[in-house]
């Protein structure tokens, strides 16, 4: 708990002052820790108040101080850049990092009321025991130890599309720099794949950028939007709950960040009405001009319907939004009545006006999908629409980066252009595709029924994904207390749940959600067998936590408004 | 081609002729309605990354890369394949990757592998260990945001032995995705602030381009100091001093950047020299991001490489407890030359531990590195041993390296020696040459003519006539009135031949052109 707090407050702590030159200062011993004052994330990235007290001359700053002295140091919480500050991540926040000194003290043998930490926080399907799709492994692995190629242990087909790949690499080697933009063949890959999965809508390799994962390239675009100062600094649509990459991209970048929100109650559906509601109070005080989308949801695992795709581009048409589609968890779909929909196609469906001039990017990702290969970092972007003097930019933008790690872009290769029927790879791959996906559905199913008996828990039903997102009833004595540690009563919640269970999962708070209602993401990705002692860990950690702090206050059926009702015990 | 337009604070400005040329090239492609729609949203772009100014170096490397589609495609050209040595790419050159490397981080990927009776034992023992690190035993899973504990721990243990015992901790060793991106997050945490407020950083003249641009992006002020080219590009203090002095009147200077041995000009920095440094940064309160990425390349007999690090310890306190340094190294340099797997470190001395949190924090937002990469860091600082069944191999492969390079110093410096209109400084350490061209007033005239930077022109014409990709001086930065070229060395011997065969050839026929 302790450790807790202290991490907590020092997020929220940051240097008012940026470090101002003093010709006094030499004098100075003692390290400076009068500028700093309390500041909250709602209140934005502290800025420079600047100028107020000039140096007058260079010479004056550089005069040599006495040996022996202790020297103030250069980078100190006070220079340190205020938006570094201001950045909070919560899918590896407080929660996980006392996870993780859980799992070590467990290894030095310190006793727990738990014999292992279950690690429900983060959508790494390896790290729970997903197995790695074999032809993937094999291609990659050919192109880093081209002498395999002779080996009769490896299938023609993914020697061949080692070569190809090699083929197109400097020197042949995975070691070479690529273009920054990705290498040229496995772009085109990604464009026949795109055209294909979009029913023959044309795509030009040209605007296809390999990434490092997803979220560099989401960075690198928000990066290139945000502009402007007071009323005109650039805002940022996001949906809440959101993935809290875009919240820390947001404020790293100093972007104002406009919330619209979700509709649990519709399965976490996005309204159109909502966006309408969200935009026009931004223009008061920004220039909203990007609107993020995640399909499927994260955290809420939500598909969205043609419809309300359709819905959305009308609306960023009208109001010249740059939309970006993160549909990273394309091939996670599965609810029966649910299908994806890329944005792109849905855009193209509706004519040539829209067709031709939203401006659009679109993101996928080798770390989820089937593959879940998050650690090859390899990723890809579509950006349509953009203006060729922008596109210069974007990769002027990606050049100062060099470019993304080869062998990830050697396994999107694969994503993209897997083996095909009647090649010596494709029952095998179908196979292991078929087994991941499947899976995945089924623990999706049993994550939401299981949750759904829970009482004073709420699961809205996972249709794709990696996610549960349930809202949980924390009683009002829970809330109290909560207040009074000076946290949120779902981190709280998580928090509580981790030291008495050790199962690690991420409180709603991370996310964002409705005020006076409370939340957590859990993965779907433990197995089976590991997935339903987690759920039952929980239920019984949940009823107890109930108990405990309905004993405590008075014996009440009254429901704080906004608080999950059905459920209340 | 047109014009140069790299730094206008620096080099002169050319930056209005290059958007004039994009801007022309737009309206050709876009309908009016289609412009007034789209220029909608993005017509006013981060204003920082208009900064960046774009190199047209890059346009050299983009026809480059058109020019080998061109002869793939059957296209006639006075030669039949094109020579890429403007940046240091070493496997592009043809340099082969370390056997040991790659076998390693194949069985990581596919296990399958360790039942093969082909790969020799050690490979095997240390696939299983990295494997074990890794969640789930497999490579495709997240590391912690700044690298897998154990191969931080092996950096650190290496870097302990590399600096004759000082000591060096895990918790301050951050593993990146190439040590670019660990300089762009260092620089982030210092640079801040407007006007008079804002972050300078102090970096030499020349360096390579993408350095500038990175400056450029984080919204730095831009603080050049000058190498001395007569002193075989020393870097001298006083000069260092006048730089830092003279920006302080319109900016903060919080960083100095120091690459050592030195990308482009190879020079490399004696003990004295970087206690000079330490002194001066400490006078002037600077970090200091001591790029040592070239560490493994010292070819020239009698200097060895020190380390800032080292140094820095050994001059004690007060020194050693408060100067603040970051030091980087990557697998992309050195022996490995693994470019493509994207892997460095960054190891920060003396900083705060809240600002290390506040770090680690933020680093945590974006993703870890790749693991391949990762694998490739562990195998660069921890080495087969003695003893070992692949030990000879990997002891002569490097061998192999090292004796290329140092060879390909000599020969280059032999060959430029003979050609007339050439000066190169002797190169201590690195992967280039950066030798001096003397051209023609003629050939400087017409440059201007076309509104290009002399030594563009001529690298420009050398792409196109022989087929050789060079980096310009004016890329990376020169004093004004000089104009040099920069050329990897880290290629095989054949490549190397052959550029500096049609170096020679084209350079005598373009000196013959202008007299």
């Amino acid at each position: 708990m302790h450790r807790f707090q202290r991490l907590s407050t020092s997020f929220l702590l940051s240097g008012r002052f940026g470090r101002q030159r003093d010709p006094m200062e030499g004098a100075a011993l003692e390290p400076r820790r009068g500028g700093q004052t309390v500041r909250f994330k709602a209140q934005g990235p502290a800025r420079q108040c600047g100028g107020s007290k000039r140096y007058s001359t260079a010479e004056a700053t550089v005069e040599s101080r006495g040996n022996g002295e202790v020297r103030e140091r250069t980078l100190t919480m006070e220079t340190l850049n205020p938006n570094v500050k201001a950045v909070e991540y919560a899918v590896r926040g407080p929660i996980v990092i006392k996870a993780v000194e859980l799992e070590r003290g467990l290894q030095d043998g310190m006793k727990q009321p738990f014999a292992e930490v279950i690690k429900a926080n983060i959508g790494d399907a390896h790290a729970m025991g997903q197995q790695p799709i074999t032809f993937l492994r094999q291609v990659v692995a050919l192109c880093t130890c081209p002498e395999l190629l002779d080996s009769p242990s490896f299938p023609e087909d993914a020697k061949q599309r080692a070569r190809r790949i090699l083929q197109a690499c400097g020197g042949k080697s995975l070691g070479s720099y690529s273009a920054s933009q990705g290498v040229d063949c496995i772009r085109k890959d990604i464009a026949t794949y795109v055209e294909q999965r979009d029913q023959g809508v044309s795509c030009n390799w040209d605007n296809v950028y390999l990434t490092t994962g997803a979220s560099d390239g989401i960075m690198s675009i928000l990066k290139l939007l945000v502009s402007g100062q007071g009323p005109s600094r650039t805002g940022v649509m996001i949906p809440i709950p959101q993935y809290p990459l875009y919240s820390a991209a947001i404020s790293e970048l100093e972007a104002v960040q406009v919330n619209y929100y979700l509709d649990e109650d519709h399965c976490w559906a996005l309204d159109v009405n909502e966006l309408h509601r969200a935009f026009h109070e931004a223009k008061h005080y920004c220039n909203p001009k990007v609107l993020c989308i995640i399909n499927p949801g994260n955290p809420t695992g939500q598909v969205q319907s043609r419809k309300c795709i359709e819905d959305v581009l009308h609306f960023a048409f009208e109001e010249k939004l740059f939309v970006m589609a993160d549909e990273v968890y394309q091939d996670n779909i599965y609810s029966s009545d649910c299908q994806f929909h890329s944005f792109k196609k849905v855009l193209y469906e509706m004519g040539p006006e829209y067709f031709k001039n939203v401006e659009l990017a679109s993101f996928h990702s080798t770390s989820k999908g089937y593959t879940g290969e998050c650690g090859f970092r390899g990723g890809y972007m579509e950006v349509i629409n953009m203006d060729p003097e922008v596109k210069a930019q974007l990769i002027k933008l990606l050049s100062v980066r060099l470019c993304p790690p080869v062998s990830g872009q050697a396994a999107m290769d694969i994503i993209v252009n897997p083996p095909q029927p009647g090649e010596p790879s494709f029952l095998q791959f179908h196979k292991e595709k078929t087994s991941v996906l499947s899976t995945l559905a089924e623990k999706a199913k049993l994550t939401e029924s299981i949750l759904n008996t829970i009482p004073g828990i709420k699961c809205n039903p996972v249709q794709g994904a990696m996610y549960a997102f349930p809202r949980i009833f924390i009683p009002p004595q829970a809330v109290g207390e909560a207040k009074m540690l000076g946290m949120p009563p779902d981190m709280m919640y998580c928090l509580r749940l981790l030291e008495d269970t050790g199962i690690c999962i991420v409180p709603g708070s991370g996310f964002g959600q409705r005020e006076g209602t409370f939340h957590f993401r859990m993965t779907i990705l433990p197995t089976t067998e590991k997935l339903k002692l987690l759920l039952e860990k929980l239920a019984a950690f949940h009823i107890k936590f109930l108990q405990k702090y309905t004993a405590l206050g008075e014996p009440s059926d009254k429901s704080p408004s906004g608080q999950a009702k059905a459920h209340h015990p | 081609m047109s014009t140069v337009a790299y730094c206008s604070f620096i080099w002169g400005s050319g930056y209005i002729t290059a958007r004039a040329r994009t801007r022309t090239h737009r309206s050709l492609q876009k309908t009016e309605e289609q412009k007034r729609r789209i220029m909608s949203v993005l017509r006013k772009i981060n204003p920082t990354l208009q900064r960046i100014c774009i190199c047209e170096q890059e346009n050299l490397g983009r026809r480059a890369m058109q020019i080998t589609r061109e002869l793939k495609q059957g296209v006639k050209k006075p030669y039949k394949e094109l020579v890429d040595v403007s940046i240091g790419d070493a496997h592009r050159g043809g340099m082969k990757p370390i056997t040991f490397v790659r076998q390693v981080i194949a069985a990581c990927i596919y296990p399958e592998l360790l039942h093969d009776s082909a790969l020799p034992a050690d490979v095997k023992e240390r696939a299983w260990r990295l494997m074990r690190e890794c969640d789930g035993g497999s490579v495709g899973s997240y590391t912690e945001a700044c690298g897998i504990p154990y191969v931080k721990s092996s950096v650190s243990d290496f870097i302990t032995r590399r600096d004759g015992g000082v000591p060096a901790s895990p918790e301050n060793i951050l593993i990146s995705s190439g040590s670019q991106t660990a300089l762009m997050f260092v620089l982030s945490l210092l640079v801040h602030g407007e006007g008079s407020a804002q972050t300078g950083v102090a970096f030499p003249v020349p360096t390579y381009s993408s350095f500038a641009m990175a400056l450029d992006e984080l919204g730095a002020e831009m603080v050049p100091y000058y190498l001395c080219e007569e002193e075989g590009w020393a870097l001298r203090v006083e000069e260092l001093r006048r730089a830092v002095r003279a920006s302080g009147l319109h900016c903060t200077p919080r960083v100095l950047y120091v690459i050592n041995p030195s990308n482009p000009t190879g020079n490399v920095q004696s003990r004295k020299i970087i206690e000079e440094v330490i002194r001066f940064a400490a006078e002037e309160k600077l970090v200091i991001m001591a790029d040592e990425v070239y560490q493994d390349t010292v070819h020239e007999e009698g200097i060895d490489f020190v380390s800032y690090k080292r140094v820095l310890f050994e001059l004690g306190p007060p020194y050693s407890e408060s100067v603040q340094l970051a030091s980087f190294h990557s697998v992309s340099k050195g022996f490995m030359g693994e470019c493509g797997l994207r892997s460095g470190y960054v190891e920060l001395v003396n900083l705060d531990p809240a600002v290390m949190e506040q770090a680690c924090k933020w680093l945590s937002a974006g993703s870890c590195s790749a693991v391949t990469g990762q694998i490739a860091l562990n195998i660069m600082v921890d080495p087969p041993r003695p003893g070992d069944p692949s030990y000879t191999m990997y002891s002569q492969e490097v061998k192999f390296k090292k004796d290329t390079l140092t060879c390909n110093v000599r020969r280059v410096q032999e060959v430029l020696e003979d050609i007339p209109g050439f000066t190169c400084q002797a190169v201590g350490g690195g992967f280039y040459a950066f030798p001096r061209l003397h051209l023609p007033q003629r050939a400087v005239q017409r440059a201007k003519e076309l509104g290009l930077e002399a030594d563009l022109l001529y690298c420009t014409r050398l792409l196109e006539e022989e087929g050789v990709c060079l980096e310009a001086g004016s890329s990376l930065g020169q004093k004004e009135g000089t104009h040099h070229i920069r050329l990897c060395l880290m290629t095989s011997t054949k490549t190397l031949e052959m550029v500096l065969k049609r170096l020679k050839r084209f350079h005598l026929r373009f000196l013959k052109e202008f007299a």
